[in-house]
């Protein structure tokens, strides 16, 4: 079946998407994400969209119930890498990804999560 | 008015959509059409955003059917224009599903007034019982 990768390091999960998304597939991410939450007692999520060219209502969706259901089990998710066209797109299409923390990079998504830990 | 033609690299083929998988095929032909159509990146996205939001319209709420995604050029203007068509029950009220929120599935009801905003003409021509036709445009 396919799925999603998603990498763990220490307490953090990584996930690179970098397959253009089928409605099943997002569904079957957020449900390994949260299953991994609660195995792995993650406490943070990075969720790395750099190489998604699109994202239509059903995934920026997924990525808010992402970030809702992390929250409650206790995790931050920060989404990183929106492509500027990306965004613009979002907002047009009226989803503003209320709720859901975000970085420009990677990098900058580690160290918010690192800073959220500490908190 | 002079009737938009289809021009030799948009030959709009019809692409069946059946499942989930077909949705991403229609998002890769919005936006291979839409960059031969000299779009920038931004408007790219745009396009290749609401092709699949009506894409998945057809296939969630029409229960399956067809989209044909082609550039077309009127004169100096030139653009995609993309078919939806699905024989499924219809929309009741074409107005209120237009409206943003308004949903009669599990999503957010963003799909076709955002796909409005994203795209310069939308056309729903939905006869209750027997299905639904959207033609919408993207002009330069």
């Amino acid at each position: 079946m396919e799925r999603i990768p998603i990498l763990r390091m220490g307490d953090t999960l990584l996930v690179t998407v970098q397959v253009d998304m089928h409605d099943q597939l997002a569904v079957r991410l957020l449900d390994d994400l949260t299953e991994m939450i609660t195995k792995a007692r993650a406490r943070g999520v990075l969720i790395d969209i750099s190489a998604l060219d699109m994202v239509d209502s059903f995934i920026g969706r997924m990525i808010g119930d992402v970030a809702a259901t992390s929250r409650i089990l206790d995790a931050t998710t920060v989404v990183c890498g929106i492509q500027p066209a990306v965004a613009i797109t979002l907002v047009e299409l009226g989803m503003s990804l209320a709720g859901v923390r975000t970085a420009l990079d990677v990098e900058k998504g580690m160290e918010l999560l690192r800073a959220a830990a500490q908190d | 008015m002079p009737q938009p033609r289809t021009d030799s690299e948009g030959g709009a083929l019809r692409i069946e959509i059946a499942e989930g998988q077909d949705v991403v095929q229609v998002r890769q032909r919005a936006r291979e059409k839409a960059q031969a159509a000299g779009f920038t990146l931004t408007e790219v996205t745009k396009i290749v955003t609401a092709a699949s939001e009506l894409a998945r319209n057809t296939l969630e709420h029409g229960g399956g059917g067809w989209a044909e995604v082609g550039v077309v050029a009127t004169g100096v203007r030139r653009g995609v224009r993309m078919v939806f068509h699905d024989e499924g029950p219809g929309i009741a009220d074409v107005d209120q599903a237009l409206r943003d929120g308004f949903t009669t599935g599990g999503g957010l009801g963003l799909g076709l007034g955002g796909s409005r905003r994203l795209l310069s003409e939308l056309t729903i021509d939905s006869v209750p019982g027997r299905g639904t036709t959207i033609v919408a445009v993207r002009w330069k």
